[in-house]
């Protein structure tokens, strides 16, 4: 078989209709038309930029969204200041697809509202945009002169990444999460086993994964280096976006004789729950080689793991049951806060001594709402936990699942969550 | 014109929130205030003792994690004009692009150097020198270096929309 007849791979497939071409390989470089693209509190300095390059106005303004969820509400009056130069930008602009501080993590609302569809591509000025891989749509994250150049152009020059397929067989034991499973795909593989690459994942785990469990997959391949991460897209992925979505798509699937530069292939069934240790997303074992270990403070929340199943899984283990440590609830949205509070879930964690704050990224990147002091370890749902992470260098940080982090609230140990389940 | 810069060396997977802390990214907006924070984390020496030219040399993966571009930024602003790494993290290599900072993927330099050692750099003939080694740096796409040349993806535009403006 010759080079040009071996199919092609989701993100090939995605770029060249990004760039309305026929097709394209790896290695291509292409300047696309992004359906989407989206910022968050750092507009303010990308506003500045794109007045720099004294483009007459933003080519596309009904493909910008912007959220304010990084440090939302402002933590200081220098936080503030920026969220008020954003307001003041989004006026002038007019800028529709606008969400205020609570509405939630850009991520989520993202998908929420149906911004972007299976099929599209959306380019975020943020590190974890691999996150919309769950509807099979290309996401990818930018820096602010890009975002900047964007606004100007409506267009970036972008290479097409060679792709990896990661194939997730069986089903997943009680007790044991996708988490658990993203954990595990960068521990075995180490922070640049996807560098450069698209993530494409395939196996039968795949189709039964819930709505709230898909997102979690892509947006960790974030931390293994990926371009972008793609899951194929279903009904489960189509009925979600049917509501809210203001236009037709075509979803995208990639040639079963598509050509990958790297397999992967775990057998999910067989797996425990996954700890990274601090210092790296990477730093992953298994649970009973954590287990003991004292954390100080509690975390659930994030774009990976704020959603309403999260909750619904840290409820399940906190019911009736009291924390032992402080212990922060956010959910990744209002939609999420307002069903988490009708399904009884934000009263089980607060009964528990719990404490809930507003939708949005939290202490996650260390800016508010929960800062550790030095040498203060958190337990945390989040997808990040780097030296520094959360705001001081001495603060270490383990990533897990919503069980881990609220069985270990309890303890004030790390802990196995399947005692309480 | 080759030019001689004395090197920093770190060494694989450095982060940016080590390179840039988060907590400073929607506040600092001054040039002296980001420069004044530059590797904060990773390096306290760095800020006091680096000057203009000097040249970060690193591992395998600089700059993995946050997109944010003042990882660049403030290195930028301490006079740093290229960085050489084993590997980069895809959006960190794309951010010195567009902020006109030389990325160079060169494998084993940062095992054949000492922070402090000076490496020659000719960006005509793509070579660095160091000691008695030589280096071949890769060739970047046109396109790429055309954003290199014009000190930046921001400048580069610049002048693009002055030009239609004149037109």
């Amino acid at each position: 078989m010759t080079a040009s007849e071996h199919g092609y791979t989701f993100v090939e497939k995605a770029l060249a209709r990004a760039a309305g071409k026929r097709s394209a390989r790896a290695g291509d470089i292409l300047d696309i038309t992004p359906d989407l693209v989206f910022s968050h509190d750092n507009s303010a300095a990308i506003a500045r930029l794109f007045r720099e390059i004294g483009a007459p106005g933003i080519r596309y303004p009904e493909r910008v969204a912007i959220t304010l969820d990084h440090a939302a509400p402002a933590p200081t009056t220098l936080h503030a200041q920026n969220h008020a130069e954003i307001r003041q930008w989004v006026k002038e602009q007019g800028i529709r697809h606008f969400f205020e501080v609570g509405r939630g993590i850009c991520h989520q609302v993202i998908s929420e509202e149906a911004l972007i569809l299976p099929g599209e591509s959306i380019l975020g000025a943020d590190s974890h945009s691999t996150h919309y891989g769950w509807m099979g749509a290309f996401g990818a994250g930018v820096g602010r002169s890009e975002m900047a150049a964007l606004w100007a152009t409506g267009e970036l020059w972008v290479r097409v990444p060679e792709s990896m397929r990661v194939t997730l067989n069986g089903r997943l034991r009680p007790g044991v999460t996708i988490k658990d499973v993203s954990l595990k795909v960068v521990g075995d593989n180490g922070v640049e086993g996807g560098l450069y690459r698209s993530i494409e994942f395939t196996g039968d785990l795949l189709p039964a994964l819930s709505l709230d469990d898909r997102p979690v997959l892509p947006n960790v391949m974030a931390e293994f280096g990926a371009k972008n991460a793609y899951m194929p897209p279903d009904q489960v992925v189509f009925d979600a976006l049917e509501a809210k979505r203001t236009r037709d798509y075509t979803p995208l699937y990639p040639d079963a004789d598509a050509r990958y530069e790297v397999e992967y292939t775990l057998d999910v069934s067989v797996m425990e729950p996954q700890i990274a240790l601090p210092g790296s997303p990477d730093n992953v074992v298994t649970i009973s080689d954590a287990a003991g270990q004292p954390v100080e403070q509690a975390f659930l929340g994030t774009c990976t793991n704020g959603r309403l199943e999260d909750l619904e899984a840290a409820a399940q283990v906190l019911k009736g049951r009291k924390v032992a440590i402080r212990m922060i609830v956010i959910p990744a949205s209002a939609e999420v806060l307002m069903e988490g509070m009708k399904r009884g879930y934000i009263q089980t964690l607060v009964e528990a001594g719990a404490t809930v704050n507003t939708p949005g990224c939290g202490p996650c990147m260390g800016n508010h709402m929960g800062i550790p002091a030095p040498n203060e370890s958190t337990i945390s749902s989040a997808n990040r936990n780097f030296r520094g992470r959360m705001g001081t260098p001495e603060a270490p940080i383990y990533l897990a699942s919503p069980y881990v982090v609220a069985a270990s609230a309890i303890r004030g140990v790390i802990t196995d969550p399947r005692e309480f389940l | 014109m080759p030019e001689t810069h004395r090197v920093w060396v770190y060494g694989d997977n450095v982060n940016t929130d080590v390179i840039f802390p988060g907590k400073y990214t929607y506040t600092l907006k001054t040039p002296e205030d980001i420069a004044a924070h530059a590797l904060e984390d990773l390096d306290p020496a760095f800020v006091g003792a680096a000057r203009p030219g000097d040249v970060i040399v690193a591992g395998r993966n600089w700059g993995c994690g946050s997109s944010r571009e003042q990882a660049v930024t403030c290195l930028k602003l301490v006079g740093v004009p290229l960085i050489v790494a084993a590997s980069f993290s895809r959006i960190y290599y794309r951010n010195c692009i567009n902020q006109g900072v030389l990325p160079v993927v060169l494998p084993g330099l940062a095992e054949a150097v000492r922070t402090g050692d000076s490496i020659t750099v000719d960006r005509e003939q793509g070579v660095i020198y160091a000691g008695d080694r030589t280096f071949e740096m890769p060739a970047l796409s046109p396109s790429v270096q055309a954003i290199i040349d014009a000190g930046g993806l921001i400048p580069m535009l610049k002048v693009r929309f002055q030009a239609q403006a004149g037109s």
